[in-house]
Order: structure tokens, then C-alpha cells, then sequence
């Protein structure tokens, strides 16, 4: 039998969850150290799986299960035909490598906890096994029990070891809004599965059935939006982006670096894998739509980001503009698009984490995020500063850093969506109307980017420094320096060097964009709103 | 030399400054004579490698580059784009054709005499200032090594637009620098002014870079256009003939020329063209020698660059669209004139330079716009060499004055306010002559300068234009030609100002000559500012057209797009191939008398009677509010600020936050929350009084029967079994009657 790699990696962190509580309650530097071991591992097993992958490209024409790599297959609950089976494509195993590199950061970023670190580092644990889970998981089911398990922690680390002004808000409205998402999408998720028989399939949970399957078109029309939306909440797509700032606000460091860095792309991968691979006639029916509320979501998000005084509520809030530039390369329903999407999860997830972590330093010596109080920063603690700049530099998409990788094929994918030949339109929308506007405006979200990065820079890390106001500056742990320059140098080597990742997420996406073309020819000339009104006729109890 | 050697050294020409950064940030960080010995062997190294370079095209025959213009050119994959396994990759390369040869030839050049000014500006060797972030006057600069490796970073970056085969690399190349350019205007990012009106460089960096990044966006969609359209971003596939054919079949020679103007806005922020030009006088900040290399030589010329670069295409674009021209000439023109108006009434040494270097980057775009190549190519080199001479000039009049502030201890005067200044022409005297020949070269001061020929080329141009019928070429040669008599003006004002009369301060009394190397890449700057126009003159121009390479330069850099043209207009898509023009004495007429009338009035207002200290500009009184006006240069800034700041602070701020995101999306939840909570709230009043009353009640109920029951409780066998008897009887009774008469007729037939 080869060797389970994803099952390690998902599960050596719970495993060394469990051994930390275990752990008697004073031996604090066991418990990092054991943390730290699993992340380390989980590390080298992703560099290993991903280089793996990379030597081993499939054929672009492959179907998805075909691509999938590293495949293990058990049963588990065989009376509902539920299976525990992991495997990983090319996106799943560069979001994998992410997820263990934020999560190495985490570990890093939090050595210096004295509150209860036993605790914090068990539930940090679990939260980095539930999103290696969704990540590897290729049954739906395990894929939402992952997803659970990874939301659950969020909620107990944020009113623990949070901000005490906000923590109860925060996690209450974080955890209730992707709950709710979740069980949204879920429920769509069962009416298909009770449909499958149908489509003449046997109800099974393997997503490399349902990849395959062809859903009625009225069905995949109406089902799309719970299916989709359900996990778009959690990419934060407007207006449902609103628990978004306000847990990164109230969570500890490493939490909001996990927050914004993987799990906001937990969403969004999970919106492509469950909502977009599934229902390809469903998502060209209602991205042209879709893609508006990205365009929010990059202006809006950029610009609130613009007023905001505290740092965190700032990298939030752009947070929520980049991710918008995720779904909208969703939303360009072309493989350019997707792979532009594809990095730029991987490139603002470490940029997120880079964020986070400066603020996480400067708030533990300043106990201040307040950026009229804060200045001089640059002086007192050096390497934040070109970190900060580097991070700010990628989140403004200057090229030869990855930010401008990721968002050069999202600009060309939106602006070539203006191709989609599409027969059917909603509410008169027609791609080929307005997608290149749609790429022209969010571009110009970028000036507004650029414009909060200036202002946050400039008012944190330069002019006076007010030595007297900060008892507690200390200079910057080896650690803290080193889990700085591992997020820097992955930015850089990614940008200078875009070969090491573009053919890996390119394959990843792949075949659902091939599924996308596949089901837009086979699309045929209906009339859209007859089709949604017969849906909803039959749906609730008529003929 | 073999064409694998050039290819490799064309790789390499970038290579050394950028690795110098890298080594000085990692490692010599804190060793300064190190950084700069790193610095000055790396641009060195530039230097001689892109000689070599362009020198090799020098050499080869006109006619042969016209017909291959691309002389040397390599290429690697770099980014899988759209389909991967197809083989389909966006490629980084270089390209060597005549115009990056003349490039090749003036940037290396120029960075790297102001490398070595550098090392004398920032007062090596003397004892170490200790104030960091602000200007340590007569110190050693404590961050001396982090300024050369941002200047390292700078030219590799410059050098890599220069010699990059694609729009992407040239953007790469080009966004670097505006990082640069943000890091080196906020260079001393402590420092404040009292003057509430005043920039200090920290805002000044923003402002740079955040006018710049407007423009660059619009140039990045430019880019993406250009791609959909082109199916590629390298210039000699995309731009020539047969691509330029194809693209204008499928979108129309029109839709060509809005893509022109996209990537035209990138020039017009990157080149402080109107009306973005508002950052570059503030970009004086910055070092001296920063403001020389970044907002004279190098960076502000690579707007110009670029759209030389894409010239087929704007071309055609303007072929299709004539707006096109209209847009870019007059921009141009208008900002040459505009620009020169305000140099008049500035005072700080170095924002005359900023506002003459704006408004002879208009000449140039003005230039563009009504399609002269060459005469736009021509100015861009002679300007470069008279501009850094100009500002490494002005910067050693600064240190001068900084002198003369440390030896009166007079930290209040600004070194930097020609008002100050005066008579320095015998305490400077090596910067008096170089500043001199520089100035003469930007008024053009005829024949012997390089700015009078290279200026004479854009008149002429427009003049023959304008004459064949062009109105807005004519309109444009007129501009161009008061803004000319407007340059010599300020120029000699600038002159007299600074070098003659007698010492109006203390500062300028003790002022002093700076060291030699400060001196000496003057001097050399100097022979290029008046030898490099030597290279252009007109064939026909009598006695030295001939006497001097026939137009060297006219072949040379005319090989770049001639052929394309010329296919161009085989193909009806533009008008006009490049043309060599017949000579006319007029616009030459022209441009003599606007230059030396200008540097006659400049003298006749500032020099003939030399200012004397406290006494207020000549000008001042005769021009009246119009003074006032150009003094605030044209209120452009407070324009900017009422109408895009403010409304972009207050949408984002007031609208978008407080409005929508807190009031109606938060507001929302909330209610939904607190109606959630209110049902709930009823809910449990209704669980408590309604359930839980009536489990109460029920219960109650049981416990009092069970009282009575109690009495059933005999303990005698008997009755348990007649009762049980009675009760299963009945029971079965009840069942029997039930099924007999289904539910609903039991129900009745017990009623009844």
C-alpha cells in the first residue's frame, strides 16, 4: 500500500491535538514543540506531495478523477454509501501547501502565548486539520464534516483568546453566518443527492461522481445559488462579507492569519468544487450576475478599507476586496480567469498571513492598532516595516511580486468573458456587454488599494517615533523574523518565478473549466424565467 | 563579437545593479564604503556592457538595420498563459533595435555619473551625521548604503524597461522604478517643515506614487487590451506590419487608437504630463541626485520611451482616429507651455528644473503626437544629458549654500530659495560654467548646444506639418515655440539669480565649490549636453550638415520603425511613411530668435541690474495677480484635492462605511438578530406561561386524581380482578365497535 500521505497531513494535527491536552498543564513548551512538530510535518509532506504533482501534470483534457493524485479509499458509513476518500488536484494540493505554510506561520506567530497555550495550540491544531480535510476531502460528505471542524475552533479561540471589546460579537456573528452558509448549501447539497437516481446514478457522496454527473438544467439553475452562495459566504462575497472584518478583528493573530489566509479560501475553493464543478450550466446561468457582486466587493471592500483607523479592520477589509477578485475570476468562467483566481488564493492567503503577523507584532508591544496613535514603527522594529511594504506591494499587484500574477490573468480572463457566447441571459444581462467594464473598473479598485496601503504605511511606520509611549517594545524574536522572511520570500519566488505555480493550479482548474465549455455547448435556447418559474411551481408541491 | 556574446551581454546589462541591491540590503548594509564601491562597479559594469551594445548597432550599416531592425533578441518561457500544455507561454526577453541603443547608450551614462556624484553629495568621508531620515548637512549620510541600493535597484529597473522585448517586462521595469521613486523622494521621511503649505518628502512620496499608480492602472488595462487583441505583448511581433494589419481587421483601426491612449496615460503619469504632472515638482524632496537621475534622466524619459516604443501603433491609431492625435499633440503642447509659465515664478532652484523638465517632456509628447519619431527620440537623449547636468548643478549649488548655512549657523534660510542665493558665480565658479552650458542647452542657445538642434527638429516638424495643412501642427508649432522663448526666460533668470549680483544671505557670502566628485561628472555631462545635438543636425543645414555625419542620428534611430512604416502605408492604414524633411529656414529662424530673445529678456529683467538682497521679483508688480497665479501653479493641487480627494474620502468614509456596510448590511443583520431574539423572547413567555402553566395544570390535575384514586387501593385481590375484568371489557368493546363501524361512524353511533 503507498504510503497515506493526505491522511497524515490531515490528521497528525488532531492526532497532536489530542496528545497536547493530554499534556499536563504546565509543560507549555511541550505543547508548542509538539505543534510545531506537526506542522513541520504536515510542511515537508505538502512541499513533497506538491512537488509530486508538479512532476506529474495530467493531460489537460483529463477528466477531474482522472487528476487527482494520492488517492486513498475507504469505507466509512457504508449504509448511505458515505466514504472516507482523500485525493488532491492541482488546486487542492497547492491550497494544501498553503494551508501548511500559514500554518507554520500560526505556530510561529503565537510561541509567545501565556494564556493558556496548551488549549489554544489543541483547537489550533484541529483548526488546521478541518481545512486540510476540506482541501483533500473527495467525498461531499467528509468534505462538510471538515468544514465543520475547521468552524468550530474559530468560534472557541475567538471568545478565549480574542479581543476582549469585541470577541463575543465576533465570533457569534462569524460562526452563525457560516453555519447558516453551510447548512444552505448542504440542504441544496441533499436535494441533489436525492435527485441522483434520477439521472439514472446511484446516491453516492464521491464527488468524482457528481463531477460527472449532468444534472436537468432547470435543476442545476435552481440550485446553484444556495450551492454556490452557501460557500461564497465564507470567501466573503458581498453583502454577505460582513463577519469577515469583524472576526479578524477580534481574533487572536495566528487565528486571523488561518482566517484570512486559508479559511476565506476554504470558501471560495469549496463554492468551485461543490457549486461550480457541479452545476456547470447553473454557474454560466448565474455568474454574469454574480460577477457584479464582485465588482462590490473589490470597490467597496477597497474603499472602507481607506477610512479605517485600526489596522486589522483595514487588512479585513482588504481582505474582502481581494477575495472578491477571486470569485470574480470564477466569474470570468474561462480558464484564465480560474488560474488567476487560483494564485491569487495562494497569493493573498500569504500575504493575509504577512499582514496579520506584522500586526500581531506591533499590537503585542503597542497594545495599540490605532493608526493615529501608532508612528515611527520603521525605527523601533525594522523588519516589520519591509515586510509590511513587501505584503503592501503584492496586495497593489506590483508585478514581479505575485499579487500582479495572480490579478494580470483575472483582468484578462474578465475582459475575454466578453467572448462567452452565451444564448440565455438574466435580467438582460449579456456578458459580452459588460465584462470588459466589469475588468476596467475593478482595476481601478487597485488605485484605491494603493492609495489605504500609502496611507497605512506611511501613518505606522514613518515619521515620529514616540519611544516613551511603549514600555513593552522589544525587538523582534528569531522566530518572528523568520516566519517574516518565509512569507516574503514565497511572494517574491512566486512573482519573479510564476512557472513554480501557474501549471499546477492551471491543472487544478482545468477540468471544471473544460466542464464549463462542455455544458455551454450542450446549453440550449430556453426561456429562462419560465424555466425558474416551473422550478419553483414543482418545488413547492404543484404538478 | 558573435550574436550569442551580445545576447548574453543584453541579459547581463540589468543584471549587475539588481544583484547589487540585493548584496547591499543583505550584506554591506552596514559597511558604506563597501555599498558603494558595490554600487559604482555594478553600474560600471552597465556601462560598459551596454557601450558595447550599442555600439555594435553604431557600427552596422543603416540600411541593413532598417531592414532588420531588431538586431539582437533573446527569449525564455516565464508564464504559462491560458493553455500550458499547448506550449503557450507569455516569454521574457530582450531586444536590442536602434532607438534601445541610443537608450543604451544615455542611461548607463547618466546613472552612472551620478553614482559617483553621489558618493560626493552624501558627504562621504566626513564625520557621520546621526540624525536619520533628514538631510545631515556637511555629514556623512547615516543611510548611505540604503540610498545606493535603491538607486541600484533603480537603474536595474530602468535598464530593464529599456532593453525588455515586451509590454509586460517594460511594465515590470517600469512599476520597479515607481518604487523606487517612492523610496528615494521619502528618503528623508523625517523630515517636516514648519510652513503648513509646505511638502515634506513623506507626503510627497505618496503623492508621486499614488498620481503615478492612477496612470498605471489605465496603462495595465491598456496592456490587457493589447494582449486580447495581439494574442502577444512582444513589440516587434505585435507592432509589426503584418500584426498591425491583422489587429486593425478585427477591432478596427479606431479601437487601436484608444488602445494608444490607454497606454499613453501611462506616459502621461509616468512623464508628468497634464494633468497628472502635479507630483514631480513635489518629487523634489528628494535627494538631489535622486531628482537628477529618476525626474530628469532616466524615469521620466521612460514614459517617453514607451510610447516610442508602441510608435506603429499610435501611428495607426491615429490613422484611424484622429482624436488620438489631437490628444496627445495638444497634451503635450499644453503642457509644455503650461509648465514653462510656472517655471517663471518659482523660486525654489529645483522646482524651476521640475517645471522645465514637465514642460520639455510636452515637447516630446507633443512631438509623438503629430508623429514625428525621430525629433521625439532626438529630444529625449539631448534632454537627458542637459537635465541631470542641470540638476547635479543645482544640487551643488544646494550643497554650496548648505556650506555657507553650517559655517553661520543658520538653519532657518532655505539653501534651496534662489532669493537666497546670488553672486555665487565666483565662489562656484566650476558650477557656474557647467550650469551655464547646461541652461543654454535647455533654452537652446543655437548651433553650439544640443538642445537647439533637437528642439529645432520638433519645430521644424510640426512647422512642415502645419504647413501642409495640419492645423493642430501648426497650432502646436506655436506653442511650442513661446514656450521656447518662456524656457530661455526662466533659464537665464535662474542664471542670474543664482550666479550673479552679490551674495544676498549669509549662506550664499560663505558658500563654497563643491568637491571634485561632485565637479567632475559635471564637466562630463557638460561635453554631452553640447556634443550630443552634433549627432542631428539636418544634412542640408549649410556648412555643418554635411561637415558633421550627414544626420547620424536621423537614420539611426529613423531604422527603428522605418520599414514598418513603410509597409504601413503600403497598406493604407497610415498616411505617411517617416520622412526626411526638406530643410526650411523658417522654423530654424524661429527657434533662434524665441531662444536668444529669451535669454536676452531673462538677462535684461534679472541681469542687467543684478536683485539685491530683500528686494522682491521684477515681475512681481507688472504681473499682478497673474504672478500670484503662477506662483501657486495654477492652483492645480487644491483643484485636484476639491474634486477627486475629498469626494473619494467622503464616499468612502460616510457612504460606503458608515451607510452601507454598518447601517443597512449590519443594520439588517441586527434586526434580523433582534427579531430573532424578540421571537424568542415571546416564545419563552409562552413556554412559560402557556406550556409550562398547562404541564403544570395537567400535572396538578394527575396529582389530585391520584388522591382520589388513592381510595381504590383496597389491597384486596378481588376487586383488582373485577376491575381489570371491567375495564378489559370494555376496552375490547370499544375495539370491536370500532373496527365494526370504522372511526367515524363509532364517533357518531356513540353520540347518537
Amino acid at each position: 500500500m503507498e504510503f497515506p500521505f493526505l491522511s497524515v497531513i490531515t490528521l497528525s494535527p488532531i492526532v497532536a491535538a489530542i496528545i497536547i491536552l493530554m499534556l499536563p498543564e504546565e509543560r507549555k513548551e511541550n505543547a508548542r514543540m509538539l505543534g510545531l512538530a506537526a506542522m513541520i510535518l504536515g510542511l515537508v509532506l505538502s512541499v513533497y506531495i506538491y512537488v509530486a504533482y508538479n512532476q506529474n501534470l495530467p493531460a489537460p483534457d483529463a477528466r477531474w478523477a482522472e487528476t487527482l493524485m494520492f488517492v486513498e479509499e475507504h469505507s466509512w458509513i457504508p449504509g448511505v454509501n458515505i466514504n472516507y476518500i482523500l485525493g488532491v488536484d492541482g488546486m487542492s494540493v497547492t491550497l494544501v501547501l498553503l494551508t501548511a505554510i500559514v500554518g507554520l506561520g500560526g505556530v510561529l506567530i503565537s510561541w509567545g502565548i501565556e494564556d493558556r497555550p496548551r488549549e489554544f495550540y489543541a483547537f489550533f491544531m484541529l483548526l488546521v486539520a478541518g481545512v486540510h480535510g476540506v482541501f483533500v476531502a473527495v467525498d461531499g460528505f467528509l468534505l462538510f464534516f471538515f468544514y465543520e471542524l475547521a468552524v468550530l475552533p474559530m468560534y472557541v479561540m475567538i471568545v478565549i483568546w480574542g479581543w476582549e471589546k469585541t470577541r463575543e460579537y465576533a465570533a457569534m456573528k462569524l460562526t452563525l453566518y457560516l453555519l447558516i452558509g453551510s447548512f444552505v448549501s448542504f440542504i441544496a447539497f441533499l436535494v441533489l443527492y436525492f435527485q441522483m437516481p434520477t439521472i439514472g446514478l446511484e446516491r453516492t457522496f464521491d464527488l468524482r461522481v457528481w463531477a460527472e454527473a449532468d444534472f436537468p438544467r432547470t435543476m442545476q439553475i435552481v440550485w446553484f445559488m444556495p450551492l454556490f452562495l452557501g460557500f461564497a459566504v465564507l470567501a466573503g462575497l458581498w453583502p454577505f462579507h460582513n463577519w469577515s472584518p469583524d472576526g479578524h478583528v477580534a481574533a487572536p493573530t495566528a487565528v486571523s492569519m488561518i482566517h484570512a489566509g486559508v479559511l476565506m479560501k476554504l470558501g471560495a475553493y469549496a463554492s468551485m468544487r461543490v457549486g461550480i464543478q457541479i452545476l456547470p450550466e447553473g454557474t454560466i446561468y448565474w455568474m454574469p450576475f454574480i460577477i457584479l457582486l464582485t465588482l462590490i466587493n473589490v470597490i467597496y471592500g477597497s474603499l472602507i478599507a481607506m477610512r479605517q483607523r485600526d489596522m486589522k479592520y483595514l487588512i479585513g477589509y482588504s481582505s474582502v476586496s481581494h477575495m472578491g477578485l477571486v470569485s470574480m475570476g470564477f466569474a470570468a468562467l474561462n480558464l484564465r480567469g480560474f488560474t488567476g483566481a487560483g494564485i491569487q488564493m495562494v497569493s493573498h492567503g500569504i500575504m493575509t498571513a504577512l499582514f496579520f503577523s506584522v500586526v500581531g507584532m506591533i499590537y503585542d508591544r503597542t497594545h495599540t492598532r490605532d493608526m493615529d496613535e501608532l508612528s515611527g514603527m520603521a525605527k523601533a522594529l525594522p523588519w516589520t516595516v519591509v515586510a509590511f511594504i513587501i505584503g503592501g506591494l503584492v496586495s497593489m499587484g506590483m508585478p514581479g511580486l505575485s499579487g500582479f500574477i495572480a490579478e494580470f490573468p483575472i483582468f484578462l480572463g474578465v475582459w475575454d468573458g466578453g467572448d462567452l457566447n452565451l444564448t440565455n441571459t438574466i435580467f438582460g444581462l449579456n456578458p459580452a456587454n459588460y465584462y470588459p467594464i466589469i475588468a476596467i473598473l475593478s482595476a481601478l479598485g487597485i488605485i484605491v488599494t494603493a492609495a489605504y496601503i500609502m496611507r497605512a504605511i506611511n501613518a505606522v511606520f514613518f515619521g515620529e517615533y514616540k519611544g516613551e509611549l511603549w514600555h513593552d517594545m522589544r525587538p523582534l524574536l528569531a522566530i518572528d523574523k523568520f516566519a517574516l522572511v518565509g512569507f516574503c520570500v514565497c511572494l517574491i519566488i512566486i512573482g519573479v518565478f510564476p512557472s513554480v505555480i501557474a501549471p499546477v493550479v492551471e491543472a487544478g482548474v482545468t477540468p471544471v473549466v473544460n466542464r464549463l465549455i462542455e455544458a455551454q455547448q450542450a446549453a440550449t435556447i430556453l426561456d429562462t424565467v419560465q424555466t425558474v418559474a416551473t422550478n419553483l411551481l414543482a418545488l413547492f408541491g404543484g404538478a | 563579437m558573435s550574436e550569442q556574446t551580445l545576447q548574453t551581454l543584453t541579459w547581463l546589462i540589468p543584471a549587475g545593479p539588481l544583484l547589487a541591491f540585493f548584496l547591499i540590503v543583505l550584506f554591506t548594509k552596514h559597511n558604506r564604503t563597501l555599498s558603494w564601491v558595490l554600487a559604482w562597479v555594478a553600474i560600471i559594469s552597465s556601462l560598459v556592457m551596454g557601450w558595447i551594445v550599442a555600439f555594435s548597432l553604431f557600427l552596422t550599416d543603416t540600411h541593413e538595420l532598417a531592414a532588420h531592425p531588431v538586431a539582437i533578441a533573446d527569449a525564455v518561457d516565464w508564464l504559462p498563459f491560458g493553455d500550458f500544455a499547448k506550449g503557450l507561454w507569455l516569454q521574457m526577453g530582450v531586444a536590442v533595435d536602434p532607438l534601445t541603443a541610443v537608450m543604451l547608450f544615455m542611461v548607463p551614462f547618466a546613472t552612472t555619473m551620478i553614482f559617483i556624484y553621489s558618493v560626493g553629495y552624501h558627504n562621504y568621508g566626513k564625520p557621520r551625521g546621526d540624525k536619520l531620515g533628514v538631510p545631515n548637512h556637511g555629514k556623512e549620510e547615516p543611510l548611505f548604503s540604503r540610498f545606493f541600493a535603491f538607486m541600484c535597484l533603480f537603474a536595474g529597473a530602468m535598464l530593464t524597461l529599456v532593453v525588455a522585448d515586451n509590454l509586460l517586462l517594460l511594465f515590470v521595469g517600469w512599476e520597479i522604478m515607481g518604487l523606487c521613486s517612492y523610496s528615494l523622494i521619502g528618503f528623508w521621511y523625517a523630515r517636516e517643515y514648519d510652513n503648513p503649505k509646505a511638502t515634506p518628502p513623506r507626503k510627497a512620496a505618496i503623492k508621486a506614487f499614488m498620481t503615478t499608480r492612477v496612470a498605471d492602472v489605465v496603462m495595465l488595462l491598456g496592456i490587457v487590451f493589447f494582449y486580447r487583441v495581439f494574442g502577444t505583448l512582444n513589440f516587434s511581433e505585435a507592432l509589426s506590419a503584418h500584426g498591425l494589419e491583422e489587429a486593425a481587421g478585427a477591432v478596427g483601426a479606431g479601437a487601436l487608437g484608444i488602445m494608444a491612449l490607454l497606454l499613453f496615460t501611462g506616459t502621461v503619469g509616468k512623464s508628468a504630463q497634464w494633468p497628472l504632472h502635479v507630483w514631480l515638482p513635489d518629487a523634489m524632496e528628494g535627494p538631489t541626485p535622486v531628482s537628477a537621475i529618476i525626474h530628469a534622466a532616466a524615469m521620466v524619459s521612460a514614459g517617453v520611451y514607451m510610447i516610442l516604443r508602441i510608435f506603429p501603433l499610435i501611428a495607426v491609431g491615429i490613422e484611424g482616429n484622429p482624436a488620438v492625435s489631437l490628444i496627445i499633440g495638444g497634451i503635450g503642447a499644453f503642457t509644455a507651455l503650461m509648465a514653462a509659465t510656472i517655471a517663471i515664478a518659482q523660486n525654489d532652484v529645483k522646482r524651476v528644473l521640475a517645471y522645465s523638465t514637465i514642460s520639455q517632456l510636452g515637447y516630446m509628447v507633443a512631438a509623438i503626437g503629430i508623429g514625428a519619431y525621430v525629433a521625439a527620440a532626438f529630444h529625449l537623449i539631448t534632454h537627458a544629458f542637459f537635465k541631470a547636468l542641470l540638476f547635479l548643478g543645482s544640487g551643488s549649488i544646494i550643497h554650496g549654500m548648505e556650506h555657507g548655512a553650517e559655517h553661520v549657523h543658520d538653519h532657518h534660510t532655505d539653501p534651496q530659495d534662489m532669493m537666497n542665493m546670488g553672486g555665487l558665480r565666483q565662489k562656484m565658479p566650476k558650477t557656474f560654467w557647467t550650469f551655464l552650458i547646461g541652461g543654454f542647452a535647455l533654452s537652446g542657445f543655437p548651433i553650439v548646444t544640443a538642445g537647439f538642434w533637437s528642439k529645432d527638429e520638433i519645430l521644424a516638424d510640426a512647422w512642415f506639418q502645419g504647413s501642409a495643412g495640419n492645423t493642430l501642427a501648426m497650432v502646436i508649432f506655436w506653442m511650442l515655440a513661446i514656450a521656447a522663448a518662456l524656457t530661455a526666460f526662466y533659464t537665464m533668470r535662474q542664471i542670474a539669480l543664482t550666479f550673479f549680483g552679490e551674495p544676498r544671505t549669509p549662506l550664499a557670502e560663505h558658500a563654497h565649490e563643491s568637491g571634485r566628485l561632485m565637479v567632475w561628472p559635471l564637466i562630463a555631462l557638460s561635453v554631452f549636453a553640447v556634443s550630443a545635438g552634433w549627432f542631428g543636425i539636418p544634412e542640408e543645414f549649410p556648412i555643418l550638415g554635411p561637415a558633421i555625419n550627414n544626420n547620424f542620428f536621423h537614420h539611426f534611430v529613423g531604422a527603428t520603425v522605418e520599414e514598418t512604416l513603410h509597409e504601413l502605408e503600403e497598406l493604407h492604414l497610415i498616411g505617411h511613411g517617416l520622412e526626411t524633411l526638406p530643410f526650411n529656414p523658417f522654423p530654424l529662424t524661429v527657434s533662434i530668435i524665441v531662444a536668444l530673445g529669451g535669454l536676452f529678456l531673462g538677462w535684461w529683467v534679472y541681469g542687467r541690474n543684478p536683485l539685491k538682497a530683500g528686494e522682491p521679483d521684477p515681475l512681481r508688480a507688472p504681473l499682478g495677480p497673474l504672478y500670484d497665479f503662477l506662483e501657486n501653479k495654477w492652483y492645480w493641487d487644491e483643484l485636484y484635492q476639491l474634486i477627486f480627494i475629498r469626494p473619494t474620502v467622503y464616499i468612502s468614509e460616510t457612504i460606503v462605511y458608515e451607510v452601507v456596510d454598518r447601517g443597512i448590511i449590519d443594520g439588517t443583520l441586527h434586526l434580523i438578530a433582534r427579531t430573532v431574539y424578540t421571537i424568542g423572547h415571546y416564545l419563552k413567555r409562552f413556554e412559560e406561561v402557556v406550556i409550562s402553566g398547562g404541564v403544570d395544570w395537567v400535572k396538578d390535575q394527575f396529582l389530585a386524581m391520584a388522591r382520589e384514586t388513592r381510595q381504590i387501593q383496597t389491597g384486596k385481590v378481588q376487586e383488582y380482578i373485577l376491575a381489570s375484568t371491567l375495564v378489559v371489557s370494555a376496552l375490547a368493546f370499544l375495539i370491536i365497535f370500532f373496527i365494526n363501524y370504522g372511526w367515524y361512524d363509532a364517533i357518531r353511533a356513540l353520540i347518537q
